[in-house]
């Protein structure tokens, strides 16, 4: 008994086998989700590490005493504002308008480049100041986990030209658009995990 | 009894096989001998489930050959309420037991709980103060200090038997495991932090230490004797460590913890009082400040802000295994060792 | 060795920290004759290769057909080679170190002194857990799990391919450390102080060959996951999923889960290396302890990363040969589950004797024990697979066998080890070390010998030689019994691990035994190869069909070997065993009326930025630091410049399909025998 058989178009019928090849899943935004995912593990880590060492301050400055809040309050605006215009340049994909898309990624990276530049002015004065992340374990893991943030939206940024490049030279085409969506949720994510070190590093160091 | 008869078990073939003496299955401390009753308690009801899983993996298997025409062949089963119950019900009911003991067990023998008893039935009289001797692992040798004799020997231990002890360890610069496996579970020793062992010598002998931690290049070597004494031969070993004179002060530390391996055992007739607190509070260095005052500082602070913080604030977790040691040191701060300032600022 | 690292300047530009003292096979010692013998026959062998592979002019066909291959099959195979070549490395380190043990006794010193004695432990347990186990684990679930859920490839097959370049690497920054410098000290793990205070390039080498590989690792688990949750064949719902791709992607979770853990823990103690942070140290603030807890959250579910997929291969083997579905599946998933979960919540287990209280003991005592209910009910369930069944006691089968019996051994002296009052009298004695070698070699090194054994006949269309497998399998029994029973007796005379010299010569008889044990090991990796060999040269004879075991998932279900693109018509699946229920409802496959079949490209891009890596972490460890700036830029340059490569696919013409389902390797060798 066969239960597979050629019918009269010349294909093949079985019931064990698919005729037409089935719609391929793009995994791509799964995957960078789950990438994402486990970046959070990696600034768990740090997170933890700044728990533990956060006031292992070895007779050197507290985190009262080496954060500035003012700069921080900016610094916190420009990240959440790109993150903003970045969610504009997203809903003009919607629409297909290419001109109107580069120039709220435009601003998204100078808002972005911007908060890394306050963040390293932050850094050269505390290292000047003699609270250079070889001072202390406490300066030590708020540097790393600081900088590692701040590496994250460094590399955003890299990623964003290069898209943009790519998006003006070949529009909208499917492989964009699903890079357009992923570099989205990375910006968003850096945010998120820019609440935290903005809660748990700042706020708490100067309340503490 | 039943443990009595379980050992004589155990060790009967595993004797028989080595020729040696197995100093985990009898040993002649008496927290030791908890620990390892509680082994075999638990290794026992273990067995409970082990033994007949290793039957009947031989005897399905030879049952169920191919070849073997007679044995019922079932294609199609593949499940069974009742079995798959009972796979789940067996070795969960064995681990409700296993884990009862070992509760109440890390409890009873935990390191840092003073004795009850010198041995099965003999509770510890009430006035009898434990020995006190402070560890120092240094690389690649022990230093121990007898604080109520006022000496300090290297790679050398001695305690009188059925004396509670109560050591407090640390490290200079590794990481260490203190361990004397015939008087008591190990402990390891850390730089800057302070553990913590109660254990007894219930009979006279002499038994081997080591560090049961690797720590580097002269690890090997890092071994050391202890003997159980008699109160007399304890008496006698001190003073004649007394008069084998030679102070062990901070120049002679500086010295002592250099680097080296294989190094015999030697006394010092005294020591600088300060001296086991300054290594473990990382002030051995005149210039360096003790991890107290560096703290004290932070402490205030914490107290400022966290009026509820108990004096035992450090709860003791993964993260902070030291917490119980450092709430002795570092009254209400739950802090791991805060670090030394140190003059290269 | 061991003091505070310090800069001292005078470093060359070009080369920096790198000299001609810093080859060891130039030193006019024992050692250094060792190593340069060693670098002479790596040397001449490279060249016999490289010289067969130009001669017979191979090298378009490596490159196009492997080297930039993002076919998972081949990707597979690439694993395992690695894996195996490894397994030589790492194991010839064993043997030194048990030559070493046999004779160091009393005045005698042994033939390696400390620091070298060091080396070889640090290079032994961390090549056989990320270059040897890693790589078979990737390697099997690489091969069998997109034919199991009846896919054409993983979802991201370039990312597969980059994998793997960075797995072998990672491998090669560690064989470099042979000839060029000297290798990490600090054990496996890495524990500071030591690899803290080692001066020199040994620890570096470990973090930049692990950062590597890890990188590697994690890419690979995030494809497994979205090519289980998203390329599954029609039909297939979760709960009909093979039970290895269940493990496949328990495990991928685990690594998504815990690999960034050691890379960010790597990464703290490279800063403390490199910039003079201070998390590690035992001044300033820095606390030890968090090493070691951060580097055991990895340590303890890597450990269930490498048995899980090991659980699958032999829910996939008992079935098979006992002609019968697994019992309790449910049970089995649900059990794989839990392990996974349970896994995150053990690592303290592996330092109670650190001091930290009774009650966070006894909490890590009880879930570790807690893991053992769902691991004894795999094992209950792979009995009552067996039960009422017609067991073939083929080589894997022979193996599963061996870890049966083994294995529950091993789970046992588990237990007693995570009873923490005794654990404080068993932690770091030979004890342990006779427990964790009896569960990864009887469980994961078995399990794997099982599966390439099982899997062997699918990847290259003929069976392996069953002599010399039955050979290799008693070798490795019998001499693992040998090796590290000795090992469990001593642990009860309180012996410790790592030492390289002994005092007591009571202990020497053991040892000497032990040391026979490796032997005979030696004697069943011999036979392994042997066995491949033979097979090769025998591959007419062996020849068999898609599916020489009567087997019952889809893998089975196409040629010997797979075409590249694994099934002409994706499966439709109605039932867990799926290729099972084909057969009994009379399949036959198509041979006309296909479809063109939509397939990815090569791409030299892995390659590239391997390489481009390996040079950035061997300038990173010499401390070369323009070329290591060259070649990190290079690597971002090469990633970016792939971006710009939009045509990664092609299509494989209806006609060519219908030439290979004409002319592959498929009659079922074994037709009905159990069915």
């Amino acid at each position: 008994m066969s239960t597979t058989a050629v019918d009269s178009a010349g294909i093949a019928r079985s019931p064990f086998l698919c005729h037409e090849e089935p719609h391929a899943h793009n995994g791509t935004l799964l995957g960078f989700w789950i990438y994402l995912m486990s970046d959070c593990f990696i600034f768990a880590s740090l997170f933890a590490c700044y728990a533990v060492l956060g006031t292992s301050t070895a007779g050197g400055p507290t985190a009262a005493e080496v954060l500035d809040l003012h700069g921080l309050a900016v610094n916190t605006a420009l990240l959440l504002v790109s993150s903003v215009t970045f969610g504009f340049a997203m809903l003009e994909m919607a629409r297909r308008k290419k001109g109107a898309v580069l120039l709220w990624l435009a601003v998204s990276g100078l808002l972005a480049a911007g908060f890394v530049t306050l963040e390293l002015r932050e850094f050269a004065s505390m290292i000047a100041d003699g609270a250079g992340p070889g001072r202390s374990a406490f300066l030590s893991s708020f540097f790393t986990l600081v900088g590692t943030h701040g590496l994250h939206v460094s590399v955003g940024i890299l990623w964003l030209i290069v898209l943009m490049v790519q998006l003006g030279k070949f529009g909208f085409n499917e492989a964009n658009i699903r890079r357009m969506q992923c570099l989205s949720m990375f910006w968003h994510f850096l945010d998120l995990v820019w609440v935290g070190v903005f809660s748990f590093v700042y706020l708490a160091g100067v309340l503490r | 009894m039943t443990v009595k008869r379980l050992r004589g078990l155990l060790l009967l073939p595993l004797v028989l096989l080595s020729g040696c003496h197995l100093a985990l299955l009898d040993p002649s401390g008496d927290i030791a001998r908890q620990q390892s009753d509680i082994m075999l308690v638990t290794t026992g009801i273990t067995l409970l489930i082990v033994v007949p899983v290793l039957v009947a993996i031989g005897v399905i298997a030879w049952r169920y050959r191919a070849s073997n025409k007679q044995a019922h062949y079932d294609a199609h089963w593949d499940h069974s309420p009742s079995l798959e119950l009972l796979v789940w019900a067996a070795p969960l009911l064995i681990i409700i037991a296993v884990g009862a003991i070992t509760w109440i067990g890390t409890h009873q023998v935990d390191p840092y709980r003073p004795l009850s008893r010198v041995a099965p039935g003999k509770p510890v009289a009430a006035d009898v103060k434990p020995l006190e001797v402070d560890v120092v692992s240094l690389r690649w040798k022990w230093l121990f200090f007898y604080p109520q004799y006022g000496i300090a020997t290297v790679n050398q231990l001695a305690a009188p038997v059925d004396r509670p002890i109560q050591f407090k360890l640390t490290s200079d610069e590794m990481m260490d495991a203190f361990s004397i496996p015939e008087l008591a579970g190990m402990i390891y020793t850390m730089p800057g932090m302070q553990t913590m062992l109660h254990a007894v010598i219930n009979k006279p002998g002499q038994y081997q230490g080591f560090s049961a931690n690797y720590s580097g290049e002269g690890f090997t070597d890092m071994r050391f004797t202890f003997d159980g004494m008699s109160q007399q031969d304890f008496d006698s070993w001190i003073a004649k460590a007394r008069a084998s004179g030679g102070t062990l002060d901070l120049q002679a530390y500086e010295q002592l913890r250099q680097p080296e391996r294989d190094v015999p055992a030697r006394a010092f007739g005294s020591f600088e009082p300060d001296l086991f607190t300054r290594i473990l509070e990382r002030c051995i260095d005149a210039s360096q400040t003790c991890m107290s005052q560096t703290m004290s500082g932070d402490a205030m602070q914490d107290m400022h802000n966290d009026n509820a913080a108990p004096t035992d604030a450090a709860k003791p977790d993964g993260m902070q295994a030291m917490a119980k040691s450092q709430a002795a040191l570092f009254v209400a701060h739950g802090q791991p060792a805060d670090p030394r300032a140190s003059a290269k600022h | 060795m061991l003091e505070p690292i310090t800069h001292p300047a005078g470093r060359s530009l070009l080369f920096g920290r790198l000299t001609l003292d810093s080859l060891p096979f130039l030193k006019p010692d024992l050692e250094g004759h060792i190593v340069l013998a060693t670098l002479v026959g790596v040397l001449l062998g490279g060249l016999a290769i490289l010289g067969i592979v130009t001669k017979k002019r191979l090298w378009g066909y490596l490159w196009n057909e492997w080297f930039t291959s993002v076919d998972h099959k081949k990707l597979g195979i690439m694993y395992m080679i690695l894996g195996t070549v490894m397994l030589l490395r790492g194991f010839a380190d064993a043997v030194m170190m048990r030559a070493q043990q046999a004779v160091a006794f009393g005045p005698n010193m042994g033939y390696l002194p400390p620091e070298h004695y060091d080396q070889i432990f640090t290079a032994h347990g961390s090549i056989m857990i990320f270059f040897v186990a890693m790589a078979y684990i990737v390697g099997l679930i690489n091969y069998v799990m997109p034919l199991q859920i009846g896919s054409r490839d993983v979802a991201f097959p370039f990312l597969n391919n980059l994998s793997f370049w960075f797995t072998f690497w990672g491998a090669i920054t560690f064989m470099v450390s042979l000839f060029v410098g000297d290798f990490s000290t600090a054990g496996w793990l890495g524990y500071p102080p030591v690899s803290e205070l080692q001066q020199g390039p040994g620890v570096d080498y470990y973090i930049w060959g692990l950062q590597l590989s890890g990188v590697g690792t994690l890419l690979s688990g995030v494809n497994f996951v979205v090519t289980i949750i998203k390329m599954r064949a029609p039909g297939m719902t979760m709960m009909k999923m093979p039970v290895f791709t269940w493990t496949s992607l328990c495990t991928s979770g685990l690594i998504i889960a815990t690999f960034p853990v050691l890379t960010a823990t790597l990464l703290l103690l490279s800063l403390d290396r490199y910039v003079g942070t201070h998390f590690f140290t035992s001044d300033f603030g820095g606390n030890v302890m968090m090493y070691i807890n951060l580097i055991w959250v990895w340590g303890h579910p890597e450990v269930y990363i490498l048995i899980l997929p090991i659980f699958g291969i032999y829910s996939e083997i008992v079935p098979t040969f006992s002609g019968k579905p697994l019992f309790g599946y449910s049970s089995m998933v649900y059990a794989t589950c839990a392990i996974m979960i349970l896994s995150y919540l053990v690592w303290l287990h592996h330092f109670f004797t650190m001091g930290s209280g009774a009650d966070v003991n006894s909490f890590f005592a009880l879930t570790t024990m807690i893991i053992s209910i769902p691991t004894g009910v795999k094992i209950f369930n792979w009995l009552f697979t067996m039960y009422r069944g017609r067991v073939h006691f083929t080589v894997p089968m022979l193996w599963t066998m061996g870890f049966l019996f083994t294995f529950t051994i091993g789970g046992m002296t588990g237990v007693m080890l995570s009873v923490a009052p005794a654990d404080f009298l068993l932690h770091n004695s030979l004890f342990l070390i006779a427990h964790f070698h009896n569960v990864i070699i009887g469980g994961v090194v078995f399990g794997v010998f099982a599966g390439v054994n099982y899997w062997f006949p699918k990847a290259f269309g003929f069976k392996l030689d069953e002599f010399w497998g039955k050979a290799s399998f008693w070798f490795w029994q019998i001499g693992f019994w040998l090796a590290f029973g000795p090992l469990y007796i001593m642990g009860f005379m309180g012996v410790t691990r790592r030492l390289s010299h002994f005092d007591n010569p009571a202990l020497q008889p053991y040892f000497i035994v032990a040391g026979i044990g490796a032997a005979l090991i030696a004697l069943g990796i011999g036979s392994f190869v042997l066995q491949i060999a033979i097979s090769i040269l025998r591959r007419k004879q062996y020849a068999v069909g898609g599916d020489p075991w009567n087997g019952r998932t889809l893998e089975w279900a196409t040629s010997s070997p797979p075409p590249g693109y694994n099934f002409a018509f994706t499966p439709n699946v109605h039932q867990r065993d799926a290729w099972m229920d084909m057969k009994k409802h009379g399949y036959q496959r198509p041979l006309e009326g296909f479809n063109d079949i939509h397939m990815p490209s090569n791409t030299a891009a892995g390659v590239v930025i391997g390489v481009l890596s390996f040079a950035c972490c061997f300038a990173l460890v010499w401390y070369i630091w323009w070329l290591a700036a060259a070649s990190f830029v290079g690597v971002i340059v090469a990633s970016i410049v792939h971006t710009f490569n939009y045509h990664r696919d092609y299509y494989i013409p209806k006609d060519e399909v219908r030439t290979f389902e004409h002319s592959g390797n498929w009659q079922p060798e074994s037709q009905g025998a159990n069915a």
